[in-house]
């Protein structure tokens, strides 16, 4: 194996995140990546402003999504205002568990969407297709809350991206999609959307199924005709209380801090030395709703 | 002066729909007629479209289908992201592969992956996807108008043309105008039979888009799909106008206006 001394630069911003809820969660789940709990403050909420402030400096960066996560977004007592304000400049997606859902937010934020251009998406995080399988990893009573929350979205016409971590193996990703699939339909969410993550063996994770090997690291070869458009760091930065950060996995990690704007933060390369930067090069796009998949290049910007 | 243009997105194979499409343009009286790339895909005899965009001198593109036939790859290289999106992509591509012949692959293989044009002092770029990926999806509702500003003046352009996503639309940002010219290859999941392509009316003062509905014989294209064994997925959305594949790339907005 070869050094891992493997350098990237940001392609273009197209994914601009923000750690809305800092590492605060209304749940402790054992695989979470940077162990969010609801005493967990080692990262604090964005303030609507900050944000503001972020989101006119992406106009001239030219982003092309924000994304929304935590923690739980929803414990910040303005995440519907901050949405309402995003949905002003491009699409929203926002990471939650929705089980705190209230249905005022839910009726403000549809009507948000109404009015704008752009989508609003809500990302699920289920991670088992009933009580038994979710809420040994989740917490107890978690499935149910979490599928209440489905069904509130579901009635507010929101077709929620439901995102599933990966703690079977690979080869059963098929019986699970289609049982999902069926349990949420169940549930009243017809057309089901679900997205499959790999677990990522940090945080909390690392203390549940152990960390990534020495050997679990990208080195140069493995980029040797990779499209490095699958690494989020190609095309992410997320904002913390702390500054601007490579990408949303690593905010733990010191060296994951880039800046304190997004302009000298996109411009600066980050060397891909984690283990968890071999989970992503493995899958690919874990953090965007869609995979950017294989990409033949048009003639560049 | 005004110079007329037309744009065809998408075919698809459906080449019932682009002699309609060419007729009706021809009708409505322009002065060239452009192709956005995706010659191929979904529907039967993907030899029977070649004929008609050469013998019309239609101007074309290489979209991502188009650089794989042409170039005999593994797939499509569409970008959907669902096992089920991707298992209904292969077997439209494997029968599009099998049934495009030689000197149809060298033609599809030598076309250009954009065009820039200079039309009235206009400067327009036509792309398949976007003007720096060619399978990039530019949907409505996650496309931001700050996204567009950057294309148009990196390149100082005053409209950007691109199709892929096979719903057409159109914006005014700061910098100028985005249009999805929409797809002749099938009905854009409205529940409608028909499909559409793009006018552009150029003069130095502007451009002004129309999008035209083009009605074709949709149940002989149905028919023709059955008897060459294409998916009765493919079929019913010709004749539903509703997709039932490719559903998973759609953004929130999008999918919500369809019925799968």
């Amino acid at each position: 194996m070869s050094k891992t001394d493997v350098n990237l630069a940001l392609s273009h911003l197209d994914e601009l995140w923000f750690q809305v809820a800092g590492t605060r969660c209304n749940l402790t789940c054992h695989h979470c990546f940077i162990s969010c709990s609801p005493h967990n403050n080692r990262f604090g909420f964005l303030s609507r402003e900050k944000i503001q402030t972020h989101l006119h400096e992406s106009i001239e960066l030219g982003v092309k999504g924000y994304y929304f996560t935590g923690g739980e977004p929803f414990l910040h007592p303005e995440m519907t205002d901050i949405l309402i304000d995003t949905l002003e400049f491009g699409p929203a997606t926002v990471l939650t568990n929705a089980t705190v859902f209230k249905d005022e937010w839910l009726t403000r934020l549809r009507q948000a969407q109404d009015q704008s251009r752009y989508s609003l998406e809500f990302r699920v995080s289920i991670d088992g297709f009933n009580s038994q399988t979710n809420d040994p990893i989740r917490g107890e009573g978690t499935f149910n809350r979490a599928m209440r929350g489905v069904a509130r979205l579901v009635s507010h016409d929101f077709l929620p991206i439901i995102t599933a971590t990966r703690t079977w193996p690979d080869n059963q990703d098929q019986t699970m999609l289609n049982t999902f699939s069926d349990v949420l339909k169940k549930h009243g969410y017809d057309n089901p959307r679900i997205k499959l993550l790999p677990t990522l063996k940090i945080g909390a994770e690392e203390n549940r199924t152990g960390g990534y090997s020495v050997h679990q690291r990208v080195t140069s070869e493995m980029l040797d005709d990779f499209d490095t458009s699958q690494l989020v760091c190609e095309h992410s930065r997320i904002v913390t209380d702390r500054g601007v950060h490579v990408c949303p996995i690593l905010i733990e990690s010191p060296d994951s801090i880039l800046g304190n704007n997004l302009k000298t933060a996109s411009n600066a390369v980050f060397s891909l030395s984690h283990g968890a930067c071999y989970t992503c090069y493995q899958y690919g796009s874990i953090c965007s709703n869609v995979s950017t998949s294989r990409t033949p290049k048009g003639s560049g910007i | 002066m005004t110079t007329r243009i037309a744009l065809f997105g998408g075919i698809y194979n459906n080449y019932l729909a682009l002699e309609a499409a060419i007729s009706q343009a021809s009708d409505i009286g322009v002065d060239t007629m452009y192709c956005l790339g995706d010659i191929g895909a979904f529907g039967p005899h993907p030899d029977r479209s070649f004929p008609l965009l050469i013998d019309n001198n239609i101007q074309c593109i290489q979209g991502n289908y188009d650089d794989s036939i042409g170039n005999e790859l593994e797939d499509c290289q569409c970008g959907y992201t669902a096992d089920r999106d991707n298992h209904f992509a292969q077997i439209s591509y494997d029968y599009t592969l099998a049934n495009t012949n030689d000197a149809y692959k060298m033609f599809l293989r030598t076309l250009p992956k954009e065009l820039e044009l200079e039309i009235e002092d206009q400067k327009i770029l036509l792309c398949h996807g976007s003007p720096r990926r060619t399978n990039e999806f530019l949907w409505e509702s996650t496309t931001p108008l700050h996204f567009i500003d950057m294309f148009l003046q990196r390149r100082n352009l005053d409209l950007i043309a691109g199709t892929h996503t096979g719903i057409k639309w159109h914006a005014q940002s700061k910098q100028g105008k985005f249009i999805n010219v929409g797809v002749l290859g099938r009905p854009e999941n409205d529940g409608s039979n028909h499909v559409w392509f793009t006018t552009l009316d150029i003069t130095r003062s502007g451009i002004l888009h129309e999008f035209h509905p083009v009605h074709y014989d949709y149940q002989r294209l149905g028919k023709e799909m059955q008897q060459e064994g294409i998916p009765h997925e493919f079929i019913e959305t010709i004749h539903t106008g509703w997709w039932t594949t490719c559903l998973e790339i759609l953004p929130q907005k999008e999918r919500a206006a369809g019925c799968h």
